[in-house]
């Protein structure tokens, strides 16, 4: 096939697809469908790995080549397939139960390595597939069906998790946020280490509206700054009422609209600090109403690192180079050996 | 020791000192076990005694034994690390019963190993460290070398330690770093006792120390030293010698379990074309297969040591997606933990090869003894209908063999296979002849790459295998994953007869194995008693079963390399026979599945100590059951 060809419709497969109706998945679906063609590969270079859950259904709708794993381990399928086959585009789907949850170890081991391949975690903050449960991004105090007075743990933070396991690029978008969803996925896909990609995504069964005050219309003007490298953090009903500024440990919001300050006091963003303090303090950033910071989407870490694959690969040709070619005789009669004659004839 | 040959007359000729020379013996089997505490380097001491035999031609068999710590408080009963090693001038099958020669670092390693010592037999021991306060630590009420509790052994006390570092004084070494040579004093003496030459252990330090050339300077000081106190000294008015035994004309190397498997595995990568991937998790005693492998690198094999047993074992399932021979090695608490991913190989039909190297279990059990108590669990150890071949390699040697045919069935079948191991075969070593390349098994794949007849679930009709369709290949995009799947399209079915035809499909996928296997060798007088064996104990049967018809009794013996499937003429051979004896070192497990598959009355001799049988055991069942010739 050639990539010239290639279009979204190239990459949907014959299944039907059997989320709920009006599931966030299906948007972002349709918006992986529509970058994958973008990207000038192959169809069938892309593997789609995934585990147990309803984002884990993903890889079946995908006409790519496509591995529907086991609960939470998507990643280390995903790591011994990339590093034997770095020619291959792998991506991961999971979502905050099986990714965070029964998968954390396997999460946090992908991305402290940097293997080459990209982690999209779709957090609906609550376990779909097994009906309603609380899952491991719930807010503390969330009523589900095994925890009937309400949550007591706290949740993990999956940007927060990503950038201390030592992350090179982490980033966030929203289901239903089509264009900016495609664009993260686009950066993601151009980086060479694990790319994670937190992806807000309505469970419209058993958590509904669980992002409204950054999906709703009217209220994400004031509740979700889009982080663009290079830029100032401003925000607001027309881009720019509102920025934020440095204020010790965190970010403060300051008017821009009143005069008494302007784009050059606030932060200027900046994703490719080796240090990952500030997009550290950036992921804590979180709202669910208007007295709140915004929530943060875009990429808040870009760094250049080399992948886990290309050490391993360098280490191998190394020493195939320095070794030369060898026999599997000569490998087998290496080290002290003996030799018992024939008797004589 | 047995001697059959008559003992030479003492020479006439003179050592250094004027003392004559030593009378030699010739003996043609004996057993030596160094024993010392953990840090006292007993394991490489018994290491460079085997291997020197080796090099003499000896046939050869060895037993380690050392605890799980790997600083035990130092002088303790816990703390005592052993190497027992027999060399023999014939075909021998084990490490020997009881050894004729034990040398002793301190009191703790002479109390655990006196019990087991021949009546007679030499004991070495350390005379400095038999001090007050290693009594306390190896409960010892008065000094053993004085209260006359070894009255019945020839008891050899030498200053060690003392004489260690005289040997050493010039080098300006402190007294720690020259007592940690003392092992190599002992070597030297054992070396001279059984007329060993020095070269190959003194070039091995010479490479091992090549960056601590102080270090080398001192051990071989320290082995040449022990080696002259015995020659000058007159200590032992005889020394032995071991002619070399009659093997099969070819090269040989000394090999232990782990790493014949670990070469087994780079044989089937090159004979199959395909690169090997190992996804490891460390755990005793399979961790060698991964420190191996890390070294063949210019062989293209990658290494992955992984965050856990379950990414391991994902890892290589990921590898075998993308068409490399994917293997994983375990124990038995990983072997555990590794199912749920085996069952899903099981499932999309990828080609793995689970090397189980099993240990004294449950749980964390005794991880540096033996056992072979992971059968069942590698039979019926996962959740639904899961049938995987099972391959058990019956010595060190065999484990190379084992592994290749492991690999064999993975690609030849596509389906995960456990190659059940041991920590006896892992850690225990003897000659290996080394296969000629292009005797061993063609194991090319052919990858599918024909879109127009592509199906992820059409099988090939003699090996039942569905088709190898790896990524990269235009047109063959499919999903495979852990639900159940229709036949030949591979799709996501819950039909309930599609369902059960597939469970049944992959099972008689399992069972087609026994079409490529050879038959069954009994060897041995075909009626009266029959001993089966499986695994590592291949060499206790039959050195037991030998001896038993040396001795008149009518029993035969045959191993098992298969468990699964059992080889089609099992149940034949069984039938052919009054009684059956099965020893595994398990409450019986095998003896169950036989009982329940041939409705035989197989009796079984099972013994779960951390330890392998001794000959001795299993003779005397077999003398117990079987009637005189």
């Amino acid at each position: 096939m050639t990539e010239a060809t290639l279009t979204a419709k190239d990459f949907q497969s014959d299944q039907e697809v059997r989320w709920c109706p009006g599931c966030g998945d299906y948007a972002i679906l349709k918006s992986v469908q529509s970058v994958f063609p973008e990207l000038g590969i192959p169809r069938e270079n892309f593997v789609v790995v995934s585990g147990i859950g309803c984002s884990s259904r993903f890889p079946y709708y995908m006409s790519t080549f496509g591995f529907h794993s086991i609960h939470g381990r998507a990643p280390g399928f995903a790591t011994g397939l990339k590093v034997t086959r770095p020619d291959l585009e792998v991506w991961v789907v999971t979502g905050d139960g099986d990714g965070l949850s029964i998968g954390g170890n396997h999460l946090i081991h992908a991305l402290r390595r940097n293997v080459g391949i990209k982690i999209l975690l779709f957090n609906n903050r609550i376990y779909g597939l097994t009906k309603g449960q609380y899952s491991p991004t719930s807010e503390v105090g969330k009523r589900t069906s095994s925890t009937p007075l309400g949550s007591v743990d706290n949740p993990f933070n999956p940007l927060a998790l990503a950038l201390g396991a030592g992350a090179t690029f982490v980033a966030r978008s929203v289901d239903i946020f089509q264009a900016h969803l495609k664009d993260v996925l686009r950066r993601a896909a151009a980086h060479k280490g694990t790319a994670f990609v937190e992806i807000y995504q309505n469970c419209n069964i058993f958590n509904d509206q669980a992002f409204s005050y950054v999906t709703d219309k009217t209220s994400r003007t004031d509740g979700v700054v889009y982080l663009e490298h290079g830029r100032p953090l401003a925000f607001g009903s027309k881009g720019s009422e509102k920025g934020l500024r440095q204020n010790g440990f965190g970010f403060e919001v300051v008017d821009l609209a009143a005069g008494s300050y302007t784009e050059e006091d606030c932060v200027v963003w900046d994703e490719t600090p080796a240090n990952p303090a500030l997009a550290f303090m950036m992921a804590q950033m979180a709202g669910t109403g208007p007295a709140d910071l915004p929530t943060p989407v875009g990429v808040l870490r870009c760094v250049e690192v080399p992948s886990f694959e290309s050490g391993v690969i360098a280490q191998i040709q190394g020493e195939v180079g320095r070794r030369g070619a060898q026999t599997l005789h000569d490998l087998l009669h290496s080290g002290d050996t003996w030799t018992v004659e024939p008797p004589p004839a | 020791m047995t001697s059959p040959a008559a003992t030479d007359s003492p020479s006439e000729k003179a050592n250094v000192a004027g003392r004559p020379l030593a009378a030699t013996e010739k003996v043609s089997d004996v057993v030596v076990r160094f024993a010392g505490d953990s840090g006292d380097g007993m394991q490489l001491t018994g290491t460079q005694f085997t291997n020197t035999s080796a090099l003499m031609g000896n046939d050869l068999s060895t037993l380690p034994d050392f605890p799980a710590e790997i600083r035990a408080p130092a002088g303790t009963l816990p703390g005592v690390s052993a190497f027992q090693v027999r060399i023999a001038d014939y075909d021998i099958h084990t490490p020997g019963d009881l050894p004729d020669v034990l040398v002793a670092m301190n009191p703790a390693a002479l109390k655990t190993n006196i019990g087991e010592l021949k009546p007679n037999g030499v004991v070495i021991v350390n005379v400095n460290e038999f001090k007050d306060r290693n009594f306390v630590k190896a409960r010892y009420a008065s000094n053993p070398l004085e209260d006359g509790s070894l009255a019945g052994y020839r008891v050899f006390p030498v200053e060690l330690t003392r004489l260690t570092r005289e040997a050493l004084k010039e080098l300006g070494l402190d007294n720690r770093s020259q007592d940690r040579s003392k092992n190599f004093f002992a070597l030297g003496m054992v070396y001279w006792l059984f007329s060993r030459p020095l070269d190959s252990t003194i070039e091995w330090l010479e490479v091992k120390f090549k960056r601590k050339p102080e270090i080398a300077e001192a051990n071989v000081r320290a082995l040449k030293a022990g080696w002259n106190y015995c020659d000058i000294t007159g200590l032992f008015q005889v020394r032995y010698e071991v002619e070399p035994a009659p093997l099969a004309p070819g090269t040989y190397r000394n090999v232990n379990g782990n790493s014949a498997l670990a070469l087994g595995l780079v044989a089937a990568s090159r004979r199959s074309g395909l690169p090997l991937f190992l996804g490891s998790y460390p755990i005793t005693p399979a961790s060698t297969v991964l420190h191996e492998l890390a070294r063949y690198k210019h062989f293209g094999v990658t290494t992955f040591q992984a965050e856990d047993e379950i990414a391991a074992v994902c890892a290589a399932i990921g590898a075998a997606f993308g068409g490399a021979l994917a293997v994983t090695a375990t124990s038995g608490p990983g072997f555990a933990l590794k199912s749920e991913a085996m069952n899903l190989a099981v499932m999309v039909e990828l080609p793995l090869v689970v090397c189980n190297v099993q240990r004294a279990g449950p749980s964390t059990g005794m991880p540096t003894k033996t056992e072979q108590a992971d059968l069942l669990q590698a039979m019926f150890g996962r959740n639904g209908e899961s049938s995987v071949p099972i391959v058990a390699p019956s010595s060190p040697a065999d484990c190379f063999d084992a592994a290749v045919e492991a690999c064999r069935i993975a690609v030849r079948h596509m389906v995960p296979v456990v190659l059940l191991s041991d920590g006896y075969l892992a850690n225990g070593a003897e000659p290996w002849r080394l296969p000629a390349v292009e005797d061993l098994p063609d194991l090319r794949v052919e990858f599918a790459s024909d879109p127009a007849t592509f199906q992820p679930y059409r099988r090939d009709e003699e090996t039942l295998a569905r088709p190898w369709a790896i990524p990269g290949t235009p047109g063959l995009e499919h999903r495979i994953g852990g639900l159940s799947k229709a036949d030949v399209t591979g799709e996501v079915s819950y039909d309930p007869l599609n369902h059960e035809k597939m469970i049944r499909l992959r099972a008689a996928k399992v069972e087609r194995v026994a079409d490529s296997l050879p038959p069954l060798e009994v060897v041995g007088d075909g009626e009266g008693l029959l001993v089966v064996g499986w695994g590592s104990t291949l060499g206790a049967i039959t050195g037991a079963v030998n001896q038993a018809r040396r001795d008149g009794y009518r029993v035969s013996r045959v191993h098992l390399r298969h468990l699964n499937p059992l080889p089609k003429d099992l149940g034949d051979v069984l039938a052919r026979f009054d009684q059956v004896l099965l020893p595994e070192l398990n409450s019986g497990q095998l003896a169950l599945l036989l009982r329940g598959r041939y409705l035989k009355d197989v009796k079984s001799l099972s013994k779960i100590q951390g330890r392998p049988f001794t000959r001795g055991e299993i003779y005397a069942k077999i003398v117990e059951l079987a009637a005189a010739r």
